[in-house]
């Protein structure tokens, strides 16, 4: 009161919870792991390229695990393939998302029924997210889930266990 | 100089050269056919590359086949770049003798076309200079595209059919 | 018999040459380093274990199956041959419209029957016009491997263009389902033909713009040039097919040494490579050869559009598709990659008792050891690249 009243009209100062700062901060900064599998790869890449543009979301491709966020499994996951994921999966550090784009990796996709290799459905070996259903899903497909990841991540507290 | 052959040509060329090794052909077939002993595929197919008037230089196919009788057997699309020329051979063995020699020495496209056949039917490729699974895991059950095929239920701990 | 290609750029190993100050000699080994199906410089899930010395790959491994989506066990348990379509698409899905068009083409010859005039054009634009959006993709993400970011861009601006002719079409953008065996799903929409001559004249100024970006820059060329030099017998023995042959010198392209379709028809050239930059058969000469392909390629879909007949595009199909038993086929196609072939054995009932897809790309991967020895860590990642390869054809 006294010193600092009145003296911050032009809003140049926001007040909020730790718990929103430390969200909006992850959401608007969710780098991805740069590592598509089969079709849903391309349009992933269509969807970092300049149409539709994933990088104004704050959304980053990095080469290596350690430095990401969130994991898009973008295409059909298969047998031999799954371990790997799963051992990239652990190697991604806290908080950490995983995003399973394409109904390959939603539940095992066109080749459900007779597909000896494939995994039907990435949720067999890692924790997902979101889901995104379509064949391929389109690149407004893939950002209206990263949306939802979004308000996912907003919806979280630092008091609460992570579900 | 370039001349297409007929299929007759080869096959006749073929028998004077190897006899009993040319098992059968179809040559009316649209798309003709010789089959051969499974013992023998390496010598036919250096002779079809090598000699100059029928030229075989290209490996367009190697497919393994189950017939559904109890037998495995491969099939092989050859064509000429030179004479402009195709021809479809034949061998067959059975899942108990599943021995067929590699043609690996003569095309080297042959080598991950017989590892794909030898990983899903199961077929052993005599000669070849590293026969090892190629599209499924080393310690995968098993050879798929057999007719008599049974998935399995668990690998390492993850459920395989839906 | 085969020799190991001698390549300009072979680097020797040396041995026992580097001393410490107290004049012992410095033990040098060979190391396996992993570049693992996770990598962003291996266009899809591919595993290359390289035994390097120092710097330099003394041998490299492939190891593939990290995509083997059981296609063929698929065919064999469809109720139809018109549902192994959409599988087929699946298979190199950065050109779908390819892979389809090879399975009808086989179907048809299996049943013995004729498509319009007017399916057989349109099938033509539409190859050729897939063919330019996979070039695209290899083109840019071939730029992203040797360390250009911007031209992947610009080729993905010019792809969406391909993608809304397309989607106007048929309603898809990447997996379209569209060409059926005996024709097609749907007939091209009012204004596609409008469209398609629109993307014509706005695409080829571009051609020359990304030759100027990537193909003539200083640097790429210096990355590029005398690098993975490919032999002309080695790539016949290897049955190596497309962009990648014709690069080594080659003349052969299976639209007119196999005819299918109405490509005879038309006025269009195979492109070849000639070693302008470096030696016959390096990684420049297989992107100029696809450079020069989507100028083809436009040449084709330009002549099309002029010549487009009216007529049906479905022709009369028996109710169930039925081919005679023991009727076997081998088709082959040109597809973006090469020589795209599937091997269909019917046994008289309405399922295939056996499609075996020959994939392009899986046979020309399996050249990458003969021509990947001798080079640095760094010419193999634009080496895989220059191979254009997709790991859905791969593995199938």
């Amino acid at each position: 009161m006294g010193l600092l009243d009145q003296k911050f009209e032009n809003s140049n100062v926001f007040v909020t919870s730790l718990d929103g700062l430390l969200n909006w901060a992850r959401l608007s900064s969710l780098w991805q792991m740069q590592f598509g599998l089969a079709c849903c790869a391309i349009e992933m890449m269509a969807a970092s390229a300049s149409n539709f543009d994933i990088m104004r979301f704050g959304v980053i491709p990095r080469a290596t695990p350690r430095q990401v966020d969130v994991m898009f499994v973008a295409g059909t996951v298969t047998i031999k393939m799954a371990s790997r994921i799963k051992r990239l999966y652990d190697q991604m550090s806290e908080p950490r998302y995983v995003i399973s784009m394409g109904s390959c990796s939603n539940c095992g996709g066109p080749y459900w029924e007779h597909g000896y290799h494939v995994l039907k459905g990435v949720d067999r070996v890692i924790p997902v997210d979101v889901y995104i259903p379509g064949c391929p899903p389109r690149p407004e497909a893939l950002l209206e889930g990263i949306m939802k990841l979004q308000e996912k991540v907003r919806a979280e507290s630092m008091v609460k266990k992570r579900a | 100089m370039k001349k297409a052959m007929t299929p007759q040509e080869i096959q006749d060329i073929l028998k004077t050269k190897f006899g009993d090794a040319i098992i059968e052909a179809k040559l009316d077939a649209p798309q003709p056919w010789i089959r051969i002993a499974p013992d023998k595929t390496k010598e036919i197919c250096f002779f079809l590359r090598d000699t100059d008037t029928i030229q075989f230089d290209y490996l367009s196919c190697l497919s393994g086949m189950d017939y559904n009788n109890g037998t495995l057997g491969v099939v092989y699309h050859l064509a000429s770049m030179v004479h402009r020329h195709k021809i479809v051979l034949k061998t067959q063995c059975t899942k108990e003798t599943l021995h067929i020699q590699s043609v690996s020495a003569v095309w080297g496209t042959a080598n991950w076309h017989e590892r794909e056949a030898f990983d899903l039917y199961g077929i052993v490729f005599d000669e070849h200079p590293d026969l090892r699974r190629l599209l499924l895991p080393d310690d995968w059950e098993g050879h798929p595209l057999r007719k008599d095929y049974k998935v399995q239920e668990f690998y390492h701990g993850m459920k395989v059919p839906y | 018999m085969l020799q190991p290609p001698t390549l300009p750029t072979n680097y020797t190993v040396k041995h026992g040459h580097i001393k410490t100050s107290t004049g012992k000699t410095i033990r040098s080994e060979e190391m396996i380093v992993n570049m693992g199906p996770q990598h962003p410089s291996t266009h899809g899930v591919l595993r290359l274990e390289i035994v390097v010395d120092g710097e330099i790959i003394v041998d490299c491994i492939p190891h593939i199956g990290y995509l083997h989506r059981c296609f063929e066990k698929h065919c064999e348990h469809m109720t139809n041959y018109q549902q192994v379509i959409p599988y087929a698409d699946r298979m190199d899905y950065c050109s779908a419209m390819t892979n389809e068009w090879a399975f009808a083409l086989a179907a048809e010859r299996l049943l013995k029957i004729e498509v319009p005039e007017r399916v057989e054009y349109i099938r033509v634009i539409m190859a050729e016009l897939q063919r330019i959006a996979s070039h695209l993709i290899a083109v840019g993400t071939y730029g992203i491997d040797s360390g250009a970011f911007t031209p992947f861009l610009y080729t993905f601006i010019d792809r969406e263009k391909i993608l809304d002719l397309f989607e106007m079409t048929c309603g898809a953008r990447l997996l379209y389902n569209y060409i059926w065996i005996g024709g097609l799903s749907h007939d091209l929409p009012p204004r596609f033909i409008d469209q398609a001559k629109e993307f014509v004249t706005y695409f080829r100024p571009r051609i020359k713009m990304l030759n100027d970006l990537l193909t003539y820059n200083e640097i790429f060329v210096k990355r590029t040039a005398n690098v993975g030099v490919l032999p002309k017998e080695v790539a016949i023995n290897y049955a190596v097919s497309g962009p990648q042959l014709r690069g080594s010198g080659v003349n052969w392209d299976l639209r007119r040494d196999d005819p299918y379709g109405v490509y005879h028809k038309l006025q269009w050239e195979p492109q070849i490579g000639k070693g302008e930059m470096g030696t016959v058969g390096d990684c420049w000469d297989r992107h100029i050869v696809r450079m020069r392909e989507m100028e083809q390629s436009l040449n084709i879909i330009e002549q099309s559009l002029a010549v487009l007949p009216e007529g049906n595009v479905q022709a009369a199909l028996p109710k169930r598709i039925r081919p005679e038993k023991d009727a076997e086929v081998y088709v082959r196609t040109e597809a973006s990659r090469g020589e795209l072939g599937y091997y269909i054995v019917s046994d008289g009932t309405a399922s295939p008792f056996r499609v075996k897809a020959r994939g392009p790309a899986f046979v020309n991967l399996s050249v990458l050891p003969e021509i990947a020895r001798g080079s640095m860590i760094a010419d193999l990642v634009l080496t895989a690249g220059s191979i254009d390869i997709v790991l859905g054809e791969v593995d199938r």
